[in-house]
Formats: structure tokens, sequence, C-alpha cells
């Protein structure tokens, strides 16, 4: 509609017009937005020449859609602010559904804007045509296709309303390129208390004071405690994981975590067991077997977490933690469920403890904690690093100590580096830590360096990474160089797609069956090539010096660390099996560990 | 149970006294009088392995792609559906309800209950058949072909289901059967020896008895 037509028809002159491209800017600017993750193409482009003319939002040019939608994750969950992203229709927005996907199953909260053809083409196979709201709908929390350039501003106000409210996730709008062009006004941001007056969307983040009683009261009594807690608490902020140490400090009880949740707890803390889970520690897993009392906090109950839910945690009264009330009885039956946000439930749980003066059994509890130590004697994680090959625990745990006192953040793409980088890296702050654990998503790492890098251009981003995995999204290093991000990719390279090999060995007979990484790339001229710095080790003794000189230098680094190619991943809890059954090492004969129905688990 | 419906049918315009809708507004919590707080379903109940019959009603906003929504969450969570309703409402607030037959264990009822629940455009989740008394109805139109005895019988038990003939020829009727599920599945099954053609239902319409709304407490 021409703009003086519009005029005319509200019969209004103050009501300032602006062309939707404008609108959508303005919308983000208001939200807050300070980096848009982003490629171009022709349904967006009214969008990119708006975003030319203006200085107050950033755009990072990626060099694949998946990547933008992993570098706005990186960015949205190392600051906790939504990640956002622009795409154009068709391609641009299937390319995007991965990082989606992604987004969901993690609970990241990001606002991605979409191009599609022009209203009076949809549904006509038009060129570069998706359903992109068809396609989404099942990969967002929710999604929008705007139709009225009239509602583009509010629709936006209420895409970033949803992405972070309540358990946070994806939301899509889907922008026709008509409705981008079009003349419209301008909607502000509902603030103050009409912020959470969403017609239907209205999430509970307050506990009922009855639950928390009921959970407090549970705790109290008591005499093999556990906290289990995940990456709720990381989406809840800052303030829950503060939180959740002074109810561990204030309870005395012991405390593993999800692979979501590491840093929430500091991996330093006296009560800490490591993670817990399919590749989580002997102690964390046999202290879940054998609690009385569980106390989850922001996780749920994820299958790589309980093992054969037959015989899941079988002696423990349990409580559950979660703003999402569809997480509550869903895979576990818990006994009492408290639903709120982690942290307005921790501070009541505290406030509670402390009024009723309630304290732990202490002979009980002490007890418990001997018969942890006991487990904790198992030393699960050890490894032998001798000779002239390098094992790869060994090169995380170098990596670690080498940069543990900076400010550092470690993302990780899927596979044994990844579960080894959850073992060896220790965690001491929330926010710090990004790796796909719902998806499992190879290629998630570098992309989401890049946005962490983005977030925080001063501090040192290392994706840990494997040679298989680096191959999905390797394109991001250029992104890296374009923007001067110095990204370090650590690359555990054992020339396998290492988890498929350990499978592969443990229930498949040995049968490598395509997962033997044949016609690598040299990783040091690829580097090279992208306009990065690489780097090779082979020697244990080297380990060191290249570390430090992968850090010192202030540009993106490629760093190929060739490892032993038989290293498997320990300890593990084989498929179909229950959390006191796992196994520690090769040693044990882990081929006749996998049989049945575990045969057909994943 | 055919009968039991149609008399409590014939009863209920009959007495439109305000007192019986309001001593059923107070029986409804007292159902739920188990419930210590907000979630707090007793594990035992959870544990049942039986499935039961459950009719969800949903109030939504009235928007493209509403109906996907629930339809794609439910067949992608792999729950049932028996049967589903849904119109406009209201149409002032823009307003939609949706009515869900379903079965399954209690467990699957209540991830169902809240899986509807935290899907964007959707007001309220009500389940009918846990949260207190509910009438449901369903509609079929009913194809029968015949002649002679078969014809005359066909006619006689729609009479007793209290069906109404709303199209004939001189081989075939289409009854009109109102009722709930139950009723019209029982009719429908003495159909097919008389010439039962084809069917077509509505699914169930569900609502609560008693004063409240849907969407006030």
């Amino acid at each position: 509609m021409a703009a003086e037509a519009l005029k005319a028809e509200r019969g209004t002159e103050t009501e300032e017009l602006f062309v939707g491209a404008r609108l959508i800017l303005k919308a983000l600017e208001e939200q807050g937005v300070e980096v848009v993750f982003g490629y171009p193409g022709g349904a967006v482009l009214p969008i990119y020449d708006e975003l030319f003319k203006q200085n107050s939002i950033r755009h990072v040019l990626v060099r694949h859609e998946q990547g933008a939608v992993h570098a706005a994750e990186g960015y949205a969950r190392s600051t906790g602010k939504v990640g956002c992203v622009l795409v154009t229709s068709g391609p641009g927005a299937t390319n995007a559904v991965t990082g989606l996907t992604d987004a969901l199953m993690d609970s990241i909260p990001l606002v991605c804007l979409t191009g599609q053809v022009p209203t009076h083409l949809i549904g006509n196979d038009a060129f570069q045509e998706a359903d992109t709201v068809g396609i989404t709908r099942p990969c967002t929390k929710h999604n929008y296709l705007v139709r009225d350039v009239n509602q583009l501003a509010k629709v936006i106000h209420e895409a970033f309303y949803v992405a972070r409210s309540g358990r946070p996730g994806p939301v899509v709008v889907d922008l026709p390129k008509d409705v981008c062009m079009a003349m419209g006004t301008y909607t502000t941001a509902p603030r103050g208390i009409n912020r959470q007056q969403h017609k239907t969307y209205r999430p509970k983040t307050k506990p009922d004071s009855s639950a928390v009683a009921a959970a407090v009261a549970l705790m109290a009594g008591a005499k093999r405690p556990l906290f289990y807690t995940g990456g709720g608490v990381i989406n809840s902020g800052p303030k829950a994981s503060a939180l959740l140490r002074e109810l561990v400090r204030l309870t005395g009880f012991p405390i593993t975590s999800t692979l979501m949740g590491l840093g929430a707890y500091p991996a330093s803390g006296d009560k800490w067991l490591g993670m817990l889970g399919m590749h989580g520690t002997y102690e964390a897993n046999l202290a879940m077997h054998g609690c009385d009392v569980m106390i989850n906090i922001g996780a749920r109950f994820d299958d790589r977490i309980t093992g054969n839910l037959k015989f899941f945690s079988p002696d423990s009264k349990k409580i559950h933690v979660d703003i999402d009330a569809s997480s509550i009885n869903k895979n576990v039956i818990v006994d009492i469920p408290v639903i709120g946000d982690c942290a307005a439930v921790l501070e009541e749980m505290i406030a509670l403890w402390k009024a009723k003066r309630y304290e732990a059994d202490q002979k009980a509890l002490k007890a418990w904690l001997r018969q942890i130590a006991q487990w904790q004697g198992r030393d699960c994680l050890h490894y032998e690093q001798h000779g002239k090959i390098i094992k790869p625990q060994y090169a995380i745990q170098r990596l670690y100590e080498l940069t543990k006192k900076r400010e550092t953040y470690i993302t990780t793409e899927v596979g044994q580096h990844q579960m080894w980088a959850a073992q060896f890296y220790r965690f001491e702050q929330p926010n710090h830590w990004l790796t796909s654990g719902g998806l499992g998503t190879m290629g998630y790492g570098l992309p989401a360096a890049v946005g962490v890098q983005m977030a925080h251009p001063d501090a040192l981003v290392v994706d840990i990474a494997g040679e298989a995995s680096i191959m999905m999204n390797i394109q991001e290093l250029s992104t890296a160089v374009q923007y001067r991000l110095p990204v370090k990719v650590f690359i555990i390279n054992n020339q396998y797609m290492g988890m498929v090999r350990q499978w592969q060995e443990l229930l498949h007979g040995s049968r490598y069956s395509e997962s033997y990484s044949e016609a690598l790339p040299d990783f040091v001229k690829l580097a090279e090539a992208f306009g990065c710095v690489g780097m090779r080790v082979q020697d244990p003794a080297e380990m060191d010096d290249t570390i430090k000189e992968m850090i010192s230098i202030k540009r993106p680094v490629v760093c190929d660390v060739v490892v032993d190619q038989k290293e498997n991943c320990f300890p593990m809890i084989p498929s179909g099996k229950a959390h006191n059954e796992m196994i520690l090492g090769t040693s044990e004969k882990t081929g006749k560990a996998i049989t049945g129905e575990g045969l057909a688990l994943v | 149970m055919a009968k039991k419906t149609a008399s409590a049918r014939g009863k209920t315009p009959a007495k439109p006294g305000a007192k019986a809708p309001a001593k059923r507004a107070v029986k409804a919590p007292e159902a739920q009088s188990s419930n210590l707080y907000e979630g707090m379903i007793p594990v035992a109940r959870l544990k049942d392995k039986d499935t039961y019959r459950h009719v969800v009603s949903l109030l939504v906003d009235n928007e493209a792609g509403v109906l996907a929504r629930v339809i794609g969450m439910i067949a992608g969570r792999g729950y049932n559906i028996e049967s589903l309703t849904v119109a406009e409402v209201d149409r002032e607030r823009q307003l939609s309800r949706i009515n869900i037959a379903t079965s399954g264990t209690h467990q699957i009822i209540e991830q169902v209950k809240a899986q509807l629940g935290r899907l964007v455009p959707v007001h309220v989740v009500r389940d009918l058949t846990d949260d207190g008394p509910s009438v449901a109805r369903e509609l079929a139109l009913v194809k029968v072909a015949g002649v002679g005895d078969k014809r005359v019988e066909a006619l006689r038990i729609g009479d007793i289901f209290r069906a109404n003939v709303v199209d004939s020829s001189t081989q075939s009727f289409v009854f009109e059967v109102v009722g709930n599920t139950d009723k019209v599945d029982a009719f429908i099954e003495l159909m097919k020896p008389l010439g039962l053609v084809e069917v077509s239902r509505t699914g169930v319409a569900a609502i609560a008895r008693g004063a409240a709304g849907i969407d006030k407490k």
C-alpha cells in the first residue's frame, strides 16, 4: 500500500511511516540487538539495504546459514541475551533448520528472521520458496508469518518475548518480501507491567510454595541426598548458579550435573562429583543409583543421563524443579514436582531451609560422602600418557592447565572429543561451556566459537574439535578471518569418527564401516589457505609449547593435535544398561557388555 | 447405556435451575483434593499401566496454522487421537475451541496436556474427563440402504435411538444420530446387518457441567 493512501486511510499525519525493512531494524534495536548473524539473498535484500544504512546493529556474514544459527547460539549462551539470525527464503531457511532444532533441544533463546517470497507468490512454488513456517513448526518454540506491515514490529517484539521467557527457545519470523517493502507504522515494545501481558503465553516462574516446602522437608530428612543439576540452572542466569552454590554449601549435599549444566557448580567445589550420564564419572553415576533423595534442578532426565529407565535410581524419592511442566513426569515419574524458574525455586529453598533451621542428618551424610569417596578412589578417568603418542585426554588436560587462569570459553563439536572435554576441562563458571547436548550436532563448535568471540572479543575462545566434526562447518574459518576473531580450533585428530568407531568396536565386532576419515585435508595448509595460522603437534613433549604458542597468537589458529587412534572414551554406561553397570575401560569385556535390546538403542 | 444418555439429555433443558450446576461446581475441586499443589500427581496413578479415554478441550487463538501446531505436536510425539473437532467459538476474541478425544495411560495424558499447554497460541487446556463432570456429544450421519424388513427394522431402531431421518429414498435412509460416543457406536453397530453404507461423524464436542466457563477456574 502506498504511504499516502495508508495515511489517508488512517486519517492521521502524526503517525510516521517507515518501510517494512526499517521497521524490522527499529524493532531489533529496541530489543537491544547488537549483532545479527546472517547471509543475504533475494528475499531479504530490502532488510540488507536497511542494514547498510545504519550503524547500531553489526552484521556478521557467515558462510553457511547453519553456521549463522550456531553462531547466534554461541552468542546467546555466553551472554544470556537472545541471539539473532537473518537468512533468506528457501535454502536460507532450510539450511537454518539444523541450528534451530539444536537451539530447541538445548533451550537457547534465538530469533531467526527468514526471508519469504512476496505474499502473492506464497504457495505457487516460486523461486526460492519453501514453506518455512510449516518446516520449522516442530523445530521452533514458536513461529510467525507476517502478512501485514503494520504487524511487523509487534510480531518481532513478541518473538523476542517468547524466545526468552519461560523455557527459552528459537523463534522464527517469516518475512515476505512485499511486507518488508511496504510502508507501515512502528509499535514500541510493551513495557513495565504490560511486558508480562501476552494474551496467552505467560509461563509460570514463581513456584508453588507448598511444593517447595515439601521438597525442602524431603531434603532435610535425606540420608543419601544428591543434587542432579542441568542446563536449566545456566539458562536461568548467573544468579541461579550463585544460589545453587549457596544451597550446596548450606546443605552439604554432593552434586553432579549433566553435560549442559557444567559450570553452574564449580568443578573445584568440594561437593563436586563430576558429570553424570553415559560418559559421566563412576562416582556420579553410582551416587545417582544409590541416593535416597534426588534433587533434580533444571535437568530433564534425558536418556543419556538415565540409562535403562527400569533400573534408574530405584530407591530414591525424586524432586524435579523445572520451568517447563511438560518435562515433569515425561521420562521418569517424580515424587515432588516444582514448576518454576531455577533461581526463584533455589531462592525459596534457601530461605525455607534457613527459616526452618533444617540441618542435614550429619551422621548419615558423612557415611554417604565416605561411600562416594570410596567410589572416587576408583579414579575412573585414569589414563596413562607414555610413549611418543599423544593421548587425547592428555591434550585436553594440558589445554585446561594452560588456559584455566584466563577468561576462557570452550565450545565443542560432537563425539569422543566432546566427552573428553566435558571430563577433563574443569569449568568454574556458568556460560563458559558451549556444546550441542540434545541434538548432538557435529559442526556446532566452530560457528558457536565465532558467536562467543563476537560477544567477548578479549576472551580466549577454543573450539575443541574432532577432525571429522570440524569438516562439517569448516567454512566458518573464513568468517573468523573476516571479522578478525582469534578463535582457536583445537582438533583432536585420531583420523576416525571416534565415537562411531568406538560403538562399532563395542557393538559391531570392530567392523569399522565408513568411520575412517580417509582423504583428510592437511589442516595446517587448510588453515593457511583460509588466512588462519596452522599448527600441528605429534609429540607429547611438544604439547605444552604448542598450546602456549596457540594462545599467544592473536589470530584464528587451527591446531591439529595428532592423537592415539585407538583410544576409547570411558567410563561408559552401555546402551540399555543401568548406572551401576557402567564399564570403566577396555580391559573389561566391553564387547559383551552391550547385548539384546541395548543394540537397538542409540 | 444409550437410553441413559438419552434420558439425561432430556432432563437438562427441563430443569434449567441454577441449583444443580452450582452443586456440581463445588464438587469439582473436591475431586482434585488429592492435588497438594500444582503439578502434583500421585506416583501410583502415574505408574498405572492401564489406558483411559480422555476428552481434552483447548481454547486457542484462531490464527493460521494453529490446528497444524496441535496436530503436529500430537503426531510428532506419537500420541493417539481418536477424534478431534475444531471450530471458532468466539468471533470477537478470535478464539477457537479444539476438543481432542485421546487415550493413554495417566502419564501419557498428563504429557499430552502439558505439551499442549506450552504451545504459544493455546489459552487454556482442560481435561474434561478428570476435572469434574462434563457432557460430551457427537453427531453422526449414517447411511443405510435396504428394502423390506431390513428397512423397517432400521427405521425402528432409529426411533429407539432418537435418530432423525434427514434423507430418504425408496432404498435408503440417512440417519442423524446424536449422543455420546458409545451411543453412536452402538447405533452404527446395529445398522451393520441392516445395510450400513457409510458413516460421517463429527467427533466429540464436550463441555464441563456447571456454571463455570473453560477459561475461568
